[in-house]
């Protein structure tokens, strides 16, 4: 019986659940917003909410270090870095420019948020087996009640891009941040 | 293992069965284009959530 568990199975077994759920989340953190299932975007909530919090933790815990002053020059840069906690969210999040985006930019942006830095929109059901869809989105990241128009529907599927990941991931996320505002005027056009 | 003693007739089957109804589905208006939608969904046709651009639909 599965009383009190938390969690969904999604038909994976245990690594294949693990690999999917990290997939997810990468793909969120470096995208800022998702298309997926409902089911995977409320497990993929579960994931990410940690890590963002375990990287805006290591910051405050970074201020108070730099107050007291620590021992060494290269226990501070470690510190500094986000210390054990970015190594362990590394664990997860293989892509280390994603991690760096997640402790030097997402971190600081999310701040003054006590938990809640994720949005689930639900979208229908998806032709073919009928699956609740979802947007699953960073709120800090995608502007409140201004209207954001969405490059069409064709977000990062939760397997999706690997292979290119490691060389574009930078650009990607320099090119996210440089299209918002010009997304931010879009809607009007259509 | 234990087994019907009679068959029932297609009569008393169907009259069982009168009380299986498919209900239709909720619907609420989209604030922004006014046609029909599911609750608690991005509408469809606009591509609207809580005053907001969520998607742009394909056929816009
Ligand atoms: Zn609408």
């Amino acid at each position: 019986m599965r009383h009190r568990k938390s969690g969904r199975k999604l038909k994976r077994t245990a690594s294949h659940r693990r690999a999917t759920l990290n997939a997810l989340a990468t793909a969120l953190l470096r995208h800022k917003r998702i298309h997926t299932t409902v089911a995977k975007a409320k497990e993929t909530r579960m994931v990410v909410e940690k890590m963002i919090t375990r990287a805006k933790n290591a910051r405050k815990a970074d201020a108070s270090a730099a107050k007291v002053g620590a021992s060494s020059e290269r226990a501070k840069k470690f510190i500094e870095a986000g210390g054990h906690a970015r190594r362990e969210v590394a664990r997860f999040i293989k892509d280390r420019a994603v991690v760096a985006e997640l402790f030097d930019v997402i971190a600081e942006r999310v701040a003054n948020r006590p938990g809640g830095y994720t949005r689930i929109l639900k979208l229908g059901q998806r032709y073919g087996d009928a699956a609740e869809m979802a947007v699953i989105e960073l709120v800090d990241f995608n502007a409140g009640q201004e209207p954001v128009a969405k490059k069409a529907d064709k977000p990062a599927k939760k397997s999706a891009p690997k292979k290119k990941a490691p060389k574009k991931a930078k650009g990607d996320a320099a090119k996210a941040e440089a299209t918002a505002p010009a997304e931010a005027t879009a809607p009007a056009a259509q | 293992m234990p087994n019907p003693k009679r068959r029932h007739s297609k009569t008393r089957g169907r009259k069982r069965r009168t009380h299986y109804k498919a209900t239709a589905p909720a619907a609420s208006e989209c604030p922004n284009c006014h046609t029909a939608k599911l609750p608690h969904r991005v509408c469809p046709n606009c591509g609207y959530y809580n005053g907001r651009s969520i998607i742009v639909p394909k056929n816009s």
